[in-house]
Formats: C-alpha cells, sequence, structure tokens
C-alpha cells in the first residue's frame, strides 16, 4: 500500500497536497485500521497528493482534554504543532471527528493554523471536482441509517456531507428517530471510551444501538472509528450481527468499488 | 379625601418595585462573583442572537407543543404589559381608563388583550396539565421534587390568577361594558352578574382592580426567588451565549505558559520564582467563584424546563448526571454564598463548595461531553463548560480522576496514544 510519510516525501523535495491524520485508533485499533486503510485506498485512486506523519504523529490530547487534563492536552498539542509547522502543513484531513475537532478548533490558539476536513467533507470535495466518482455497485437499494458522530454533527456542524455520500451510493439513507442536531451519542465521548460507565440502568451503546435498529438497517454508517466501536458492541449485545453490518463512509465508497 | 386611593397606590408601587430593584442588584452582585470572560467580541452577531433566540423563540418551537403554548403565554404576557401602564396611571391620578380616550384603537387594544388573556389562561391549564396530569417526564426527574416542582405550579397558579382578574375587571365595569366594544371575552363573564346589584359588581370590579396590580408587583418580586427569573435574564443570556463551535474547549492560558516554559530548552530549571509572580491561578472549579460570570448567569436563567436532561444519554440510560441539575445546584450554591456576603459584608468561608457538597463526581464523570444539553437549551445555557471546569479542578487539583482514565493518561504521556502501544509501530497498519 503505497503510503508516503512527511519525512519522505519532504527528503524528496515534495510538499504534499494534503497530510492525512490517521489518529491513534487509525493507527492501532484493529477495526479502526480498517477505515483507515480504506480511506488510503480512495486517496491513491483519487491520486491525491497526501503523506501521513507516521511515527512522527502523536495523540492530539482529545481524550485528555475532556477528561480534564489541559496540561497533557496542551503538552501533546504543541508538540504535535511543532511537528506540523516545521513540515508546514496547510491542509490536514482526519478520518477522526475527535482528532478533527481538535485540529480545527483547539490547535490555533496554540500556534497551529490548519485546514482540517473530517474525511466526508474531504471525499465530497473529491467527489464535486470529479477526482472520485461513486455509484451504487453493491450497495444499491441497500438501507443504511447514518449515526451523526457528536463531534462531527453538533459540535462542528457536519451534517450533509456524510449523507450525501451515502445517496451517492444510490442506498436508501433511513435517519433515526434522534438525527443531525438531536442525534444521540454513541456513549464514547468526553474520555468515557477510556472507562467504565457510571452506575446506570442501561449503556448508552445499547440505548443508540436500539435506535439504529428500529430503522431496519442492512448497514450503520458512521464516521467515527469510536462511534464505530461502540455500535459494533450494541449490534453483538443484540445479536445482530448476521444482519447489520457497522461501516465507515470511507469503507463503504472503498468497498463499493471493490478497491 | 380622595387622594387615599391614590397615595396607598403610590407606595404599593414603590415597595414592590423597590424592592425588585434592590434584589436584582443582588443578582448582578452574585454574577459578578465570577471570573472575568470577555463577550464583548461581534455585538452584532450576539445581537441577533438575542432578537432570534429570545425574542423570536426559535429553539422554543423545536418541540412544537410546548413551544406554542409557551410563545402564546410569552406574547400574552408582554403584550398584556401595556394594559399595566393604563392601570399604574389610573392608579396615580385617580383616572379611570386613561387610554380609552383613544377611541375605536382603545376597544381593538382592550379586545386583543381580552383574546390574549383568555390564551393565555387556557394555555397554562394546558401546563399545568401536561405537569400534573399527563406528568411528562422531564418535569418529574428527581431534582424536581420540593421547592422546584411548587415553583413551577406556582408560576402557573400566578399567571391562573392574574389573567383571570384581568378578565373580571373587565367583566364587572360597568361603563365598559355598556360601550359593548373590545369585550369579546369579558362579555360573556360579565352576563354572570346580570342578577347582581350596582354596588356589588362596582366592589368586584375594584377588589379585581386592585387585586390584579398587588398580584402582578408580587409576581415581580417572586421573580427573585424563582426560576421564572429566564422571562427577564433570556434575553443577556442569549446575547452573551458563546459563540465557538461547541466542540471547541477553551484553552487554559495559566497551563499554556506552563507548559511553554517546560518546553522552552534555554529555560533554567533551577531558576527561583520571581518574587513578584501573582500565585499560580487555580485550575479548574470547584466551587462558584471559579466558574466565570456567564456560567453564573446561566445559572440564574434556567427555568427548569428539562430539555437539557431528556436529551442527555447519560440521564437517558439512567446515570446520576442530570444537566439541569447542574444548573440547578450551581444556583443554590451561589445564593447560599450570596447570603453568606449579606450575612457577613464579605465572603467567610462556611466549609462547603460547589463540588462534593452540591456536585457529585460521579456525575460530572457521567458525561460524554456530546454537547446535546447545549444544543436543545431554548436560551443556550452551556452545563457542559461546568462540568469540564469541575473536572479539570479534579484532575489538575486533586489528581482525582477515575483509575481507567488515569491509565488512558498515563499512555498518552508515555506512548503518544490512549492506548499501551509503542509509537514506532504507529505506521505498522499499512504492511499488515
Amino acid at each position: 500500500m503505497n503510503v508516503p510519510t512527511m519525512a519522505e516525501m519532504t527528503a524528496q523535495g515534495i510538499q504534499p497536497d494534503v497530510l492525512f491524520w490517521v489518529g491513534c485508533a487509525g493507527s492501532f485499533d484493529d477495526r479502526a485500521k480498517k477505515i483507515t486503510k480504506a480511506f488510503v485506498k480512495i486517496l491513491n485512486k483519487a491520486n491525491v497528493q497526501f503523506a501521513v506523519l507516521g511515527t512522527e504523529e502523536g495523540c492530539t490530547g482529545d481524550p485528555a482534554k475532556r477528561a480534564g487534563n489541559e496540561f497533557l492536552f496542551q503538552m501533546h498539542a504543541m508538540t504535535n504543532i511543532e511537528v506540523l509547522n516545521a513540515y508546514e502543513v496547510k491542509k490536514i484531513v482526519t478520518a477522526c471527528p475527535h482528532c478533527f475537532n481538535t485540529l480545527k478548533n483547539e490547535y490555533p490558539e496554540l500556534g497551529g493554523k490548519y485546514e482540517v476536513l473530517h474525511h466526508t467533507e474531504f471525499l465530497k470535495s473529491l467527489l464535486d471536482e470529479g477526482k472520485i466518482t461513486i455509484e451504487g455497485g453493491k450497495f444499491k437499494g441497500k438501507r443504511i441509517t447514518f449515526h451523526d458522530p457528536c463531534y462531527l454533527g453538533r459540535a462542528n456542524d457536519v451534517y450533509e456531507a456524510p449523507r450525501l455520500l451515502i445517496e451517492k451510493l444510490e442506498a436508501e439513507l433511513v435517519e433515526m428517530k434522534r438525527c443531525k442536531t438531536n442525534g444521540l451519542c454513541c456513549g464514547a465521548g468526553g474520555a468515557q471510551m477510556f472507562k467504565d460507565a457510571e452506575k446506570g440502568n442501561k449503556e448508552i451503546n445499547v440505548e443508540r444501538t436500539e435506535e439504529a435498529l428500529e430503522t431496519k438497517p442492512n448497514i450503520i454508517a458512521t464516521g467515527c472509528p469510536f462511534c464505530n466501536t461502540m455500535i459494533t458492541d450494541g449490534i453483538k449485545a443484540k445479536d445482530q450481527e448476521s444482519n447489520v453490518e457497522v461501516m465507515d463512509i470511507a469503507e463503504l465508497i472503498a468497498n463499493a468499488e471493490d478497491l | 379625601m380622595n387622594y387615599i386611593d391614590n397615595i396607598a397606590f403610590a407606595i404599593l408601587l414603590i415597595i414592590g418595585i423597590g424592592f425588585f430593584v434592590k434584589n436584582s442588584k443582588k443578582i448582578v452582585r452574585n454574577i459578578k462573583l465570577g471570573k472575568n470572560i470577555d463577550r464583548s467580541d461581534l455585538p452584532k452577531e450576539r445581537f441577533n442572537n438575542m432578537l432570534k433566540i429570545a425574542l423570536g423563540q426559535s429553539k422554543m418551537v423545536k418541540r412544537p407543543i410546548a413551544g406554542i403554548l409557551h410563545i402564546i403565554v410569552y406574547a400574552g404576557f408582554i403584550i398584556i404589559n401595556i394594559e399595566v401602564l393604563e392601570i399604574i396611571i389610573d392608579g396615580l391620578f385617580g383616572t379611570h381608563r386613561v387610554f380609552s380616550v383613544l377611541g375605536g384603537f382603545y376597544s381593538f387594544l382592550i379586545g386583543t388583550f381580552e383574546i390574549l388573556a383568555f390564551l393565555v389562561l387556557a394555555s397554562v391549564i394546558i401546563f399545568w396539565i401536561r405537569r400534573m396530569v399527563l406528568q411528562i417526564p422531564r418535569f418529574w426527574n428527581k431534582e424536581m421534587k420540593g421547592w422546584p416542582k411548587n415553583d413551577a405550579l406556582n408560576i402557573l397558579y400566578f399567571e391562573m390568577v392574574l389573567m383571570s382578574l384581568f378578565l373580571l375587571m373587565n367583566a364587572t365595569d360597568n361603563h365598559f361594558q355598556n360601550l359593548n366594544v373590545g369585550n369579546p371575552i369579558s362579555q360573556y363573564i360579565a352576563n354572570l352578574f346580570q342578577e347582581s346589584s350596582f354596588t356589588t359588581v362596582n366592589i368586584i370590579e375594584r377588589t379585581a382592580w386592585w387585586l390584579h396590580i398587588v398580584g402582578i408587583l408580587i409576581f415581580l418580586n417572586y421573580l427573585y426567588y424563582s426560576k421564572h427569573l429566564h422571562i427577564l435574564l433570556a434575553f443577556p443570556n442569549t446575547y452573551f451565549a458563546n459563540l465557538k463551535p461547541k466542540g471547541q474547549f477553551t484553552n487554559l492560558k495559566a497551563v499554556t505558559n506552563e507548559v511553554k516554559m517546560m518546553m522552552d530548552p534555554s529555560a533554567d530549571p533551577y531558576a527561583a520564582p520571581d518574587e513578584n509572580a501573582a500565585p499560580p491561578e487555580k485550575f479548574g472549579a470547584s466551587d462558584v467563584t471559579d466558574l466565570n460570570w456567564v456560567q453564573l448567569m446561566n445559572a440564574y436563567t434556567c427555568t427548569e424546563c428539562g430539555r437539557c436532561t431528556a436529551a442527555c444519554p447519560a440521564n437517558i440510560t439512567g446515570k446520576e448526571l442530570s444537566p439541569r441539575a447542574i444548573m440547578m445546584k450551581t444556583r443554590d450554591r451561589l445564593e447560599e454564598v450570596g447570603k453568606n456576603i449579606d450575612k457577613n459584608g464579605k465572603f467567610m468561608d462556611d466549609g462547603k463548595q460547589l463540588l462534593n457538597d452540591y456536585i457529585t463526581a460521579e456525575e460530572i464523570w457521567a458525561c460524554t461531553s456530546c454537547n446535546a444539553c447545549v444544543e436543545e437549551c431554548p436560551v443556550n445555557i452551556d452545563p457542559l463548560s461546568i462540568i469540564i471546569d469541575l473536572r479539570r479542578y479534579l484532575v489538575m487539583e486533586q489528581s482525582a480522576a477515575p483509575t481507567e482514565l488515569n491509565s488512558m493518561m498515563t499512555n498518552i504521556e508515555n506512548n503518544g496514544a490512549p492506548w499501551q502501544y509503542n509509537q514506532m509501530d504507529r505506521l505498522n497498519w499499512k504492511d499488515e
């Protein structure tokens, strides 16, 4: 798989058009790595000149900040900013809404000013520019519901790009009762991913998965590796693994084309 | 001796408004106990938000039934206040229906007020039914027991009584009924008094008139003790609300300075601290005075409608956290601090604080920071910012994060990822 690093590109004197910020989940989590690879396949197919930081990338600090550890967050943010600025990065795309939000909104004040796009926005721009074409392929006519990641939707008002991409697959986009601004969290945000939930009478991911299942979908689509994990767990808890798939938008597009 | 009425009225008015002004000053003082935050930017955008969200009630109609009923009550409240102006002039100068010189237009006005008063009465009764008969869950969460429940009911009863008195006052005004214009509602009530003597009707009219204005003054002063303050504070609250993307949390300046020093290779690690330097700032918030004034104004503005809590994923799944309770507890503590200052001249340590004594760690750790509460609030209150400030205190001042979060943070610190993976393995996925 062709995945150039910034270090390699710089050594060749090339300034890539966009930096793909892979994120910790995208780099290490087995499920999320598939999303990363699907996105890279699309980038390569569209001949996008991109690069990753590879071993020079570190956590954006998002979970530390949401947990209240501003020290740890800012230390990591400033380290990352030094690296990004050294490579004169102008444009960043990431498949993780948490990295997206942090890079886009919280880095500028610390000296890191970039154009930051979520991968669904970036894919939409590739589509608009005619660099990729999306055709139904194997998802034609399938019922797909989209779970809005909080840090993409409410936090940054991106609701339409992922939906537009699903529609391009000629799939039937079905909305959950709570969607867009009313979307229900998957339960992972605010550093909850890394701890057990407080005492209650239900897990949030199960509540959300039940809502998704009410739409009788073939596929539950998300745009966040953490939402993906939570909903996948929810599907397992509801014994629906054989009926419903949980997929990232990037995977839908890559798979539709059999990339 | 005809002036007794007018003097009594003037005294009543002065006392009523005087107390209100006195208590309003306390609220302003309490809000100013908060830390400074600059919200003077983008005045045009802020003003437009206030017009749209507070005056235009744009977020209320997200729940259409409650939203439309609320708009009726709200419009009625504002428009019927023109009538209060007439009552005040009549009361002070001994005139009777002074605006009636406007002729046909006056009839039109009063007619409109009557219809509005009737609609308000009907809406308030529906509100009462929603609360007490249908028992809509968000009105019955556990933080709504006791005073909050009674407060809500008091407000509804107040409005029922005030609107009824207004209609009764018109119905028993013989002169007004004889004109028989501008009385679309009260003419039916007037029929009930056809058998009564002129004097009786006159006494009822005077009593209703006096009770109406006394009721309004009592209601005005009730605001200070009530969640109903939102009728005033919704305006500044929407004006000064956060305009940045909801996902953007503040970067603590005090931390930035420290981190920059840590990362500066030329910094002398053994340098003695500057003697003139101010003592280091407290990180995060453990009490209301650590919050900023917008957060404190938020607490006074909250009208406990519970839309936030009804949308909160933690609350929906039975966790202890309720964003509404976060706001209510912040106000309770702020009022306690205010009373402490009233009593002692300045704040004397009472051995209590917002964190633990009011809001527990269990509540704030249940938050997913999903912003559903912020999105829902019809007047742009931000409970999430308070939760995060409390977390910051727990983590940075007390090192009191849940164990699993401590492991996550240790991993970030050592491996640059929240899990225990080696930084050098970050690109392994490309060859897998």
